[in-house]
């Protein structure tokens, strides 16, 4: 890929400062101008696929009403344009898009749009959460495990990841749930917050935590398990290099070096890793939301799969899209925050 | 409202005199509750009862006007009334409808609207909401509208709380579809003018009912309140009825267990929870309030098979199926073995003396030779597919007990899996299957939940739960159609008699049984409607032990 950041050695002047500063931002607008075409491949594919799958909306719709009459289904195939042919449909829905409309959900009753953007908080909430609880666990059992190496932290800190990632993540959740909410009612089953209402925001937060920490917990320590493995890898691999010897040899106290040195150093991959799997978390979350009754967009996805809603599925498809190049590029400008040796251009 | 005031208007007993007390002499009220008497304790008002979701998910709006799937009728029938609702034995009671009368030639229904009714928004409820609502909605969109009203010329409103219907001939299947789970009337001064199935009105509904629309979280939860100003002056007894979406079947039983939720339809729990629930003694589990449902797991045939095609083939089927164990194994006790389309729960149109399919394999073997497909070398006679409906993992179940069952006499049967609308296309649209092991609903009347099975004029492509097994017959479609134009209600029974008779003879497809659809309440729950359509009642009676 082109646009993947390079290193670039050099002194860094003033002027070479000023010309930096305006080619990153080139840089960006290129990169957002890039994620056009990528959409619009994405929309195409999506469409297609979603085409070929057998059965569509009305005859879903139809089959949980339990029957109807053909005057009925022509008329609901009618309404929602699907008596059309495949390229008009998706014309329509393309010159849709680009005027920012989504379309509409007949399944749902509602502009896609505002279905996905009432459950995009509870998504984002989840995602965000979990992300830095598998950080935290990751990089955290991943320094523990390097420096410790061989010794018994170590095994334990790698078994118990081992332990985590086979554990497929909706038995994870199941086994919480009974723990922790059933067994010892600390936690509530499932669901975003308790009741709605007049209530301070200091009680809505404590709602929404309870409920949150469960799943949160679950998602992030599926991926915690990898970032375990990926940190005491990466760090053990900076831990032989000169300039952790150098350090060492000066004097640096133990704790300064894996922080300063090893750590930070071996911080690069595990960012590449990490923004390769915010799309697959996404998409994991939706065992998690299923577990939890987390009203989040994995559940409104697999939903609108099961009943043919492709307005729905589109848009989402498109979201998602979005989402996952807009974390890329993210990734890529956090690596020259990391390491002022990378540049973009 | 204890004795209803009965217009003397022609009433008289044309429909045979089960039919005719149900219709206009039984007076009702006390009938709801009279099954649940442990409720002699006096009603508590107040508090919130937190209803499971179904475990299809959420409902696609809250109107069943239009959209009848099963998560829709449960939720929006506390926010709608029915002209009527049902008690026992699917005996009508006056819910919007004060009175009714049938005149003597049957050809006139005129009901009789309670006066003062107001919508949630204030708004007069009158005539000309159903004349609306009957012409727009249930005509046009209602996916059994059409076949429930066939026999209706007219609908006349001569002032704001008549209604008469004026029909080319008698029609019973109407008083079996008037309760809010069937045909939900929408407010006109909402709705007229409008893009019915796209009205945001649908999403925020304005009903008659016990309870009003407060707030819809996606995904999450449905929140109704009490409607202060309901008809059933001091009901309901609850504050809120509260619908929570949980779709993991663990986490559901676990919502039951402490007390997150109190009350769920439609059998809420997995089958294999049911036992757990019985046992735990804070839960209820409760049968009652599915006859009019009638819920059924069927085998239907693809009679343009060529081995299907021979009716010896699909009475070997039957023999080779131990309906008993099936029950007891397969669906936990939960379902009894089916003997006609039509279930005994309805026990109006019911008839037990159909031709009988007893557990026979060698009878099933003995037929199948017979029919010319022998044994071969390695004793096989020939080879199925079987498509169950992914309505959950239960049907799987079902389908691989068949497997197990046709394996035993010779026949070697794949199974098949898909999602619904992949099975909905195979079946009803391509016709590309075998056998398949569905589910059916009864509707509270043969005309609308069996004879779609069996009418030649029901093999329309295309249509999910029409006659997929593509059976005609003339006699059959006589039998149909004499039902259709029955000058009394006694003789159009009979009718749905002699279809059960000649459905179990031909055998393009047969009931393997009849659902015992529970529903899980917490023991503080009192109150609930056990009439035959109890698991889509308003809920106006229910209340919670504080």
């Amino acid at each position: 890929m082109s646009s993947r950041p390079t290193e670039m050695p050099g002194v860094a002047g003033a002027d070479e400062a000023r010309s930096e500063r305006a080619s990153s931002v080139r840089y960006v607008a290129l990169r957002l101008v890039q994620i056009l075409p990528t959409l619009f491949l994405i929309l195409l594919v999506a469409f297609v696929l979603l085409q070929m799958a057998p059965g569509d909306l009305v005859q879903v719709m139809v089959g949980e009403s339990g029957g109807a009459t053909p005057e009925y289904v022509a008329r609901l195939r009618q309404t929602f344009g699907l008596d059309e042919p495949l390229y008009v449909q998706f014309l329509n829905y393309a010159l849709n898009v680009v005027s920012g409309d989504l379309g509409f959900s007949f399944r749902n009753n509602m502009p896609v749009l505002q279905l996905i953007a009432s459950r995009l908080p509870a998504t984002l909430l989840l995602a965000v959460t979990a992300l830095i609880v598998s950080v935290v666990l990751g990089l955290a059992g991943g320094a523990v495990a390097a420096t410790s190496r061989g010794k018994w932290p170590d095994h334990l800190v790698s078994l118990v990841a081992l332990f985590v990632y086979a554990t497929p993540v909706f038995l994870c959740g199941v086994g919480l749930i009974l723990l922790f909410a059933v067994a010892l009612p600390w936690f509530p089953i499932g669901g975003f917050a308790d009741l709605s209402g007049e209530r301070g925001a200091w009680q809505a937060f404590v709602d929404v935590a309870a409920h949150l920490a469960l799943p949160a917990f679950t998602l992030g320590t599926a991926y915690a398990a990898i970032y375990v493995r990926l940190t005491r890898a990466a760090m053990l691999e900076v831990q032989g290099q000169d300039f952790v010897r150098t350090a060492r040899a000066k004097g640096v106290a133990p704790a300064r070096i894996v922080w300063r040195h090893t750590l930070r150093n071996a911080l690069l991959p595990l960012v590449t890793v990490i923004g390769m799997q915010t799309g697959s978390m996404l998409g994991g979350a939706i065992l998690v939301e299923t577990v939890f009754s987390w009203p989040g967009l994995g559940r409104l996805a697999f939903e609108a799969l099961q009943q043919r809603d492709y307005n729905l599925l589109a848009g989402l498809i498109l979201c998602s899209g979005a989402l996952v190049v807009l974390i890329n590029l993210l990734v890529d400008l956090v690596y020259t925050l990391l390491d002022p040796r990378v540049r973009i251009r | 409202m204890s004795h209803q005031k009965i217009d003397t208007y022609r009433r008289q007993l044309l429909l045979g005199t089960v039919a005719g007390l149900a219709w206009s002499q039984i007076a009702p009220a006390t009938v709801a509750n009279a099954a649940s008497g442990e409720d002699a304790k006096q009603p508590v008002r107040g508090g919130t009862l937190v209803g499971l979701s179904l475990l299809a998910g959420e409902p696609q709006v809250l109107t069943a006007a239009f959209n009848q799937s099963g998560v829709n009728a449960y939720i929006s029938s506390k926010i709608f009334d029915g002209l009527v609702r049902f008690g026992v034995d699917s005996v009508p009671q006056p819910e919007l409808a004060e009175s009714w009368s049938i005149s003597d030639d049957g050809k006139t229904l005129q009901f009789n609207l309670r006066q003062g009714v107001k919508w949630h928004d204030g708004t007069p409820f009158t005539s000309a909401d159903v004349a609306f609502t009957y012409q727009e909605v249930w005509l046009k969109l209602h996916p059994r509208g059409r076949s429930i009203f066939a026999a209706v010329s007219a609908l006349e409103t001569p002032d704001a709380h008549t209604l008469v219907f004026k029909l080319n001939s008698p029609s019973g299947v109407i008083f079996s579809a008037l309760n809010s789970g069937e045909l939900q009337i929408l407010p006109r001064h909402l709705y007229e003018g409008t893009d019915i199935v796209r009205n945001p009105w649908n999403l925020k509904p304005v009903g008659t009912g016990p309870f009003r629309f407060k707030e819809w979280e996606r995904g999450s939860r449905i929140v109704l309140e009490r409607n202060p100003d309901y008809w059933d002056t001091g009901k309901p007894y609850l504050d809120q009825f509260v619908l929570r979406i949980i779709p993991d079947t663990t986490a559901r039983y676990a919502a039951f267990d402490t007390d997150a939720v109190q009350y769920g339809v439609l059998s809420p729990l997995a089958f294999n929870d049911v036992e757990r629930a019985r046992k735990n003694p804070k839960l209820a589990v409760e049968f009652q309030g599915y006859d009019w449902l009638s819920s059924r797991v069927a085998l239907e045939f693809n009679l343009r098979r060529k081995t299907l095609a021979d009716v010896r083939v699909r009475r070997a089927v039957a023999h080779a199926i131990d309906l008993d164990a099936m029950a007891r194994i397969a669906a936990r006790g939960l379902a009894t073995p089916g003997t006609s389309p039509v279930l005994s729960s309805l026990k109006r149109f019911y008839d037990g003396d159909v031709p009988k399919y007893p557990f026979d394999p060698k009878l099933a073997e003995q037929l199948l030779d017979e029919a010319g497909f022998p044994r071969d070398g390695e004793g096989r006679r020939f080879a199925i597919t079987v498509d169950w409906l992914p309505f959950g993992g239960q049907y799987q179940r079902y389908a691989e007990f068949i497997v197990q069952s046709l394996k035993a006499v010779g026949i070697t049967a794949q199974i098949r899996g898909q999602d619904l609308p992949q099975f909905l296309k195979r079946v009803y649209t391509d016709y590309d299957f075998d056998i398949t092991i569905t589910h059916l609903a009864g509707y509270g009347d043969p005309q609308l939940g069996a004879e779609r099975l069996y009418w030649s004029k029901s093999i329309t492509q295309g249509i999910p739960w029409s006659n997929a097994s593509r059976y005609s017959s003339q006699e059959m479609d006589g039998i149909i159609e004499s039902a259709h134009v029955a000058a009394t209600e006694a003789i159009r029974v009979e009718a749905y008699k002699k279809l059960q008779v000649l459905a179990m003879t031909d055998l393009p497809s047969f009931t393997l049984l009849e659902n015992r659809h529970f529903t899980i309440h917490s023991r503080k729950l009192h109150g609930l409607n056990l009439g035959s359509a109890g698991c889509y009642d308003s809920l106006k009676d229910a209340w919670l032990e504080a």
